[in-house]
């Protein structure tokens, strides 16, 4: 019955808070308005989620969106040197290849979005099977250590969060 | 107390500016379309950040107007920000493939690896693609 009315409880969580910060108030409409929402909502798009519960929310989560947040950071700093001092025909921008471990589409999504955020990288195609990222990095020196890079930094750690 | 803050504000806001003008001088200068495409998905990280970050201390300090706003738009800037990427390069992939408006800078062909494997190039998706039921990461191929 719980599992038939909340068929995907993290999504109905982050309507509900996502709904409260957006009225920014905690009036009792309000409260009423987010809780329709994080109930409806994911019941109208759960054919859409075909795999049920995939994401474990815990202390691995957090720590990968504060690595995440760091990287990105550091990075902006190692881009902006890029742009105002490197001579363009100096610069070793290159394609990358990252063979995929992870499967879930979801798990594939965000590490394609982790490489966008994170300076340096842009993920710009999958292949057709799901098994490999085509990413554009603005200057590499060494791909295939940036390839490695990137595969212990971040698909590790999504590894152990999307099971 | 605002003295600080005021610090601390101006200084956010500058450093936000100042990465949003590299990333626009980025957008000027690099070669190709894949190399300027690294210049305004990093303005919208650290540049929109640091502006959001010093609203998220002005308003509580001046107006005592306490409002999550900001997190809201990093979040959202955080999801359409890569997609929106992927989607040029997806795009341009597309064209390039295709011989449409080939523009001599961006001369991507050499260089690509494996280009017969990535989704924005196959054209007719086979009945075997979809054995293990896994559709391709972010949005579906142009």
């Amino acid at each position: 019955m719980i599992r038939r009315l909340f068929p995907h409880p993290a999504l109905a969580v982050l309507l509900f808070l996502v709904w409260i910060l957006l009225a920014n108030t905690l009036a009792a409409g309000t409260i009423v308005m987010a809780l329709l929402i994080g109930v409806i909502v994911p019941l109208i798009t759960a054919p859409y989620w075909r795999d049920k519960p995939l994401l474990h929310i815990g202390w691995p989560l957090l720590g990968y969106i504060g690595l995440v947040i760091w990287d990105i950071v550091v990075a902006n700093f190692q881009v902006a040197r890029l742009i105002l001092f490197r001579r363009n025909r100096d610069l070793n921008s290159c394609w990358l290849v990252i063979p995929l471990d992870i499967r879930r589409p979801e798990a594939i999504t965000t590490l394609a979005g982790t490489i966008s955020l994170t300076p340096g990288t842009v993920s710009a195609d999958v292949s057709a099977d799901g098994h490999a990222l085509l990413v554009h990095a603005l200057d590499a020196a060494d791909p295939a250590a940036e390839v490695a890079r990137i595969k212990s930094r971040y698909e590790d750690r999504l590894k152990r969060i999307f099971r | 107390m605002n003295g600080a803050a005021d610090i601390i504000i101006a200084f956010l806001i500058l450093l936000g500016g100042g990465f949003a003008l590299i990333g626009s001088w980025g957008l000027v200068r690099l070669p190709s379309l894949m190399t300027r495409l690294h210049g305004p998905t990093k303005a919208t990280t650290l540049g929109v950040g640091g502006v959001l970050v010093a609203s998220m201390i002005y308003f509580p300090v001046y107006h005592r107007q306490y409002t999550a706003h900001e997190l809201l738009i990093t979040l959202f800037l955080f999801i359409s920000a890569p997609i929106t990427a992927n989607m040029i390069a997806k795009a341009h992939l597309h064209r390039q493939g295709m011989g449409i408006d080939p523009n001599p800078a961006d001369d991507i062909q050499e260089g690509l690896p494996e280009s017969e494997i990535w989704a924005t190039f196959r054209v007719k998706q086979g009945e075997d693609d979809d054995r293990q039921g896994v559709p391709p990461a972010g949005p579906p191929a142009g």
